[in-house]
């Protein structure tokens, strides 16, 4: 059955509060999510104060200065700070985004920051991301061609056709979109969801790839594919500013046209 | 507790490769019931005297009506099992899901033969 309430264990109550010195210039408020399996206690919600006058812009920066100079025990994932690894994707102030490219003053009031919604959270703010991994790897995202490359040149391209796969390849897979999608939520075991569906389109639109009607084929489904109910969280959730919602709804044209 | 790769649990049975006519049938009826549903609700407005039996098997006894009547029936009855289909794969699990499934089609068929039928007793002047 579908979860409206969240399992007892993991209902958030109250944490810590960390104050701030008292010469603090700019004082932020952020409430992190705090989760910690073997404590063996349910999540709470701490609130850090933090000086953002002596912070970077983004919210990884207020997030690395709590680490390093408030609570060391706080965990998170981050690598590339600058929006292309993918890492850091989290649910900050009510949306998913990547905390490296969300500046702290775009967000008004307190900063709630939480991991991705609906995954099963490891510690803190890292969700588990196997099944998201699976999901891209079963839509085979490598080059099928049976056409053998040319001996001594690469597999050429139009620019035209380039230009196809130019924005579902620029994805990060930061899982900001999958984890948006209440679709997603309910049925993330059988449908595939934006990300690894988007992917699928890049490969079905890729003019040197041969296994589109096998692609095809594994996609349709009453649930890989079509749990989409065209809800489009995940476009605007998207930080890279892609359209899996469009990639997604080309994908059943293509099914829909190849009965005709 | 089961040691099965992640993908093995992604790649499940396989693809049911169905899905495409579900989608299909749903827009197609969805086109469809925009002009039927107008017409319907236009011609019962312009009706005179609503609430007399007589003056509304008159209207159904109409060759045209009878035919638009059960075109809009299959139309709203199919779209509906389709739409209502979707919700319970979504939300339902297990057997309750199954169960559900077939007494959805089921009602359907038997609302839809119920209606024609009905339309098509008083085409025929049982009533009249």
């Amino acid at each position: 059955m579908a979860e409206f309430r969240l399992p007892a264990n993991s209902r958030v109550r109250k944490g810590v509060t960390h104050k701030v010195s008292p010469d603090a210039e700019k004082t932020r408020r952020f409430k992190v999510y705090r989760y910690d399996p073997d404590s063996g206690e349910t999540p709470r919600l701490d609130i850090y104060e933090v000086d953002t006058s002596r912070c970077g812009p983004m919210v990884l920066d207020a997030l690395i200065k709590i680490k390093n100079e408030i609570d060391p025990t706080l965990t998170f994932r981050r690598s590339c700070r600058e929006g292309i690894c993918g890492s850091c994707a989290m649910n900050i102030a009510g949306g998913n985004t990547l905390a490296c490219t969300q500046a702290i003053d775009d967000i008004k009031g307190d900063v709630a920051i939480y991991p991705l919604p609906h995954m099963p959270v490891v510690k803190d703010l890292v969700p588990d991301l196997t099944n998201f991994y699976a999901q891209y790897a079963s839509i085979k995202p490598w080059l099928q061609s049976r056409t053998p490359a040319p001996p001594d040149s690469e597999r050429l391209q139009s620019k035209e056709d380039q230009e196809l796969i130019n924005l579902p390849a620029a994805c990060i897979l930061c899982a900001c979109c999958s984890t948006s999608c209440p679709s997603y939520w309910w049925n993330s075991d059988r449908y595939l969801g934006p990300a690894a569906l988007m992917a699928a389109y890049r490969w079905l639109v890729d003019t040197r790839d041969e296994a589109t009607g096998e692609r095809l084929d594994e996609l349709e489904d009453p649930f890989r594919i079509y749990r989409c109910h065209t809800i489009m969280n995940c476009t605007s959730a998207c930080p890279k500013d892609l359209n899996p919602a469009r990639a997604i709804a080309e994908t059943k044209k293509i099914l829909a046209e190849r009965r005709l | 507790m089961s040691l099965k790769s992640p993908l093995g649990k992604v790649l499940g049975s396989g693809s049911a490769m169905e899905g495409a006519q579900h989608w299909w049938g749903q827009r197609l009826t969805a086109l469809a019931l925009v002009p039927l549903t107008l017409w319907f609700a236009f011609s019962l407005l312009g009706l005179q005297g609503l609430g007399n039996h007589g003056i509304i098997y008159a209207w159904i006894a109409e060759p045209w009506t009878g035919i638009l009547l059960i075109l809009l029936l299959i139309s709203l009855l199919y779209h509906s099992q389709l739409g209502l289909q979707v919700v319970v794969e979504d939300y339902v699990r297990g057997w309750i899901s199954v169960a559900t499934l077939i007494a959805l089609k089921f009602i359907h068929i038997v609302l839809a033969v119920a209606g024609i039928y009905s339309v098509v007793r008083i085409s025929v002047g049982v009533y009249l």
